[in-house]
């Protein structure tokens, strides 16, 4: 009888080895969940890190009421058939009370509000540890990230005071009020990340395939035509298009890319293919270059 | 198999299958000495770098009058950095070609910076250190060349930059080439294999592609050698160890026994129907199932997160360790370290810290402290009271329990440990084992 020998996939036991860091290190973790794939891979990745055992802890979403409505079922269902804890908070909570005012216009999102919410989040659950889906790859500020990053009672991120990280060790100790974000999968790239999903057949929502959608072009970004939620310029001219997602964000500032990758190995395919970076198609990153670290800063994940 | 811009299919991404092929290098540099716009140019050269991100450097570069490219603003991340033009702090960058994918620790090379040095290495398989062409070996240099030495990295490439400014001289690259040749020899790293390259960042010159300006350079090109570096040899097989980081109990009607030991294997490999050694306790027994996910397996390898049972009922939690039964570590309460410190408050005799090595955690108190290494191999000091930010020194510490170690020339990761402030929960130290007491 041939012998089985496990083959190491490095980035998949690195993402492993940290969440089990986190159960061990950390009191109430919670994996922040938005629906997209990254955090869908987290999900992933969690099951294999204690299984036969469930994900022992709870997912949480910040919902900004901008959503695509098919990330928001997909979650649903995956959540049901894992028998997930969810839980759901509501940036609309905040601008209804007056806590946080709604952008308006042109180039209007709900992606900074998402901080106030997810603050609010963290100190009602009192969570010790906030489990993204970031990279390093994704953006120049999010290269100098830590895997444990120590947030203070604001969320901010001091950049100039960041813990060393050294071979594989994780240091977690954190004083009362302080809160970690840890990031598994930093060392992933957009690639890794999308072939792993084919590999492993992971399913993910259907807005990442090639879709029919009713569309509008500004600024040579394909945007969702969807008045409720994306702002629209009557001269802007709605046609439909067959586009997919590459990043799901809010519909109001997640760009399409025109695509017939319908299964997701056109999808790989494609994004080896590609020459624009996935935050590319991300709008409110473009609005300044310090754009994703001043948002860091304030908390922003 | 090698990647130049006359290729005929320029695939931006390779085939590389998730996780498989990586080779994780450290850059070290002195300020000026072009750094930044290595990456950036091996970025730009291998097409790593997007549309829009390469929009972003020429108008950068345009708006700031640079009549080329300024590559360094591919890497250069954060905003206090953009400004002073100067690189603070490790940064991770992501390549590929078609037979391998890179990550790249970017660390900065002030003096002030040791820190993040050691920090940038201590996970890298290679580590290519830049030399200014024009002002040769200097102390920063050493320093980049002590700590290669000292975290053991054994493929080291002393890339001899600007050559441009040179005139393309071979005189200075051999002068350049003898000195830290010389240097080698004062060291105890026999295994270390270093390796030299003239180029020219800011021209591209034996970066990606050969220059047709230094005939007299016979070797390969950065990214040739890069590409060539068997990554399966490059760190140390050691003797097998595993760290317990959590029980998995499920506690559920369908898994009501199941006590499973999830960890990281580090070092060899285990087998089912291995005989090993539980520490502390001492207590022995036989692996009975190696766990991945869904499915059980005969062998995993070192580098793998699996989790184990084992055939009788053994008391293990968090920071104990597996190892094969005539494979035992070194268990002891006091040691001797080379230590890295990294703190603004010093490091002082009789001061107590929490030590981490791997997974397991203990308290630690300085016993000893008389000795500073020199980092440009002049020697050591001597008598003295304290270890300030950036210095490394040897120590001699006592721990609340016993920990289960290798030194750290025979096993990297289990020859290592960090020191955290009790007060402040920062990491402050970084050790490399040398000896038990």
């Amino acid at each position: 009888m041939t012998k089985k020998i496990l083959k190491v996939n490095a980035l998949e036991s690195e993402a492993i080895y940290i969440f089990r860091e986190v159960i061990a290190q950390f009191e109430r973790p919670v994996l922040l969940f938005s629906g997209g794939k990254d955090s869908i891979t987290l999900v992933r990745l969690a099951q294999k890190a204690f299984y036969p055992a469930k994900i022992p802890f709870p997912l949480l979403h910040i919902d900004t009421g901008h959503n695509f409505p098919e990330t928001i079922a997909f979650r649903d269902k995956l959540v049901q058939e894992l028998g997930l804890e969810l839980i759901i908070r509501n940036v609309q909570d905040n601008i209804d009370n007056g806590k946080v005012k709604e952008e308006q216009g042109r180039y209007s999102s709900r992606n900074m509000l998402q901080t106030e919410t997810l603050l609010d989040a963290i100190e009602e659950f009192d969570f010790d540890a906030c489990i993204g889906g970031a990279r390093r790859d994704e953006e120049k500020a999010r290269a100098k990230e830590r895997i444990f990053s120590v947030r203070d009672d604001f969320g901010q991120w001091d950049e100039k005071n960041q813990r060393p990280e050294l071979f594989d060790m994780l240091n977690g100790r954190i004083e009362l009020g302080q809160n970690v974000r840890v990031f598994p999968i930093s060392n992933w790239t957009e690639l890794d990340v999308w072939s792993y999903i084919e590999k492993e057949q992971i399913k993910i929502p259907s807005i990442y395939f090639a879709h029919k959608r009713k569309t509008f072009i500004r600024d040579g970004f394909i945007w969702s035509a969807n008045d409720d939620v994306v702002y629209r310029d009557e001269y802007e001219e709605v046609i439909e298009r067959t586009v997919r997602f590459r990043t799901v964000g809010d519909m109001s500032c997640t760009a399409a890319v025109i695509s017939d990758a319908a299964t997701i190995d056109k999808v790989v395919e494609e994004i080896r293919d590609a020459s624009i970076s996935e935050r590319g198609a991300r709008i409110d990153d473009s609005r300044s270059e310090a754009a994703m670290e001043k948002r860091k800063q304030q908390g922003y994940f | 198999m090698s990647y130049t811009k006359t290729q005929t299919n320029p695939t931006p991404f390779p085939l590389v299958k998730v996780g498989m092929g990586h080779l994780k290098i450290a850059t070290a540099g002195s300020v000026d000495d072009g750094k930044s716009t290595l990456i950036g140019r091996l970025l730009y050269d291998t097409k790593s770098l997007t549309t829009d991100k390469l929009k972003a450097i020429e108008e950068k570069s345009k708006q700031r009058g640079f009549d080329y490219l300024d590559f360094s603003l591919a890497t250069d991340g954060l905003i206090a950095e953009r400004e002073q033009g100067i690189t603070i702090d490790v940064a991770h960058i992501y390549f590929s070609t078609p037979a391998k994918s890179f990550i790249i620790a970017d660390s900065p090379g002030h003096v002030e910076y040791t820190r993040n040095m050691v920090t940038g290495a201590s996970n890298a398989q290679a580590s290519i250190i830049l030399v200014d062409a024009r002002n040769g070996v200097i102390e920063q240099t050493y320093r980049h060349f002590f700590i290669n030495n000292l975290l053991r990295i054994k493929e080291v490439i002393v890339a001899v930059n600007k050559m441009d400014l040179v005139n393309f001289s071979e005189e200075k690259f051999q002068t350049i080439k003898n000195e830290i040749n010389y240097l080698a020899t004062k060291s105890d790293f026999e295994a270390q294999k270093i390796t030299f390259i003239p180029i020219s960042a800011l021209n591209g010159d034996n970066v990606v592609e050969k220059s047709t300006k230094m005939s007299w350079y016979q070797g390969e090109t950065l990214l040739d050698y890069l590409e060539n570096i068997d990554t399966t040899l490059t760190n140390d097989s050691a003797n097998a160890r595993f760290p317990i980081q959590t029980v998995i109990r499920p506690k559920t009607a369908e898994y009501h026994d199941f006590r499973a030991y999830a960890g990281k294997i580090y070092g060899g490999d285990f087998s089912v129907g291995d005989p090993v050694l539980v520490l502390p306790s001492l207590t022995k027994s036989t692996i009975k199932n190696i766990y991945f996910f869904d499915q059980e397996f005969d062998t995993a390898l070192s580098g793998s997160s699996v989790s184990i049972t084992l055939t009788n009922d053994v008391n293990v939690s968090r920071g104990d360790m597996i190892v094969k039964i005539d494979e035992i570590p070194t268990i002891a309460k006091e040691l001797e370290a080379t230590i890295c410190w990294m703190d603004k408050e010093p490091l002082q005799n009789a001061q107590k810290y929490y030590l981490k090595h791997g997974v397991n955690d203990v308290q630690a108190k300085i016993t000893h402290l008389s000795t500073i290494l020199k980092t440009d191999f002049s020697g050591v000091e001597e008598n003295t009271t304290a270890l300030t930010l950036n210095q490394i020194g040897d120590i001699q510490i006592k721990v609340s329990k016993p920990l289960f170690f290798d030194t750290y020339k025979k096993h990297k990761y289990n020859g290592a440990f960090i020191l955290i402030n009790p007060k402040t929960n920062n990491t402050v130290g970084v050790g490399f084992i040398k000896s038990p007491l």
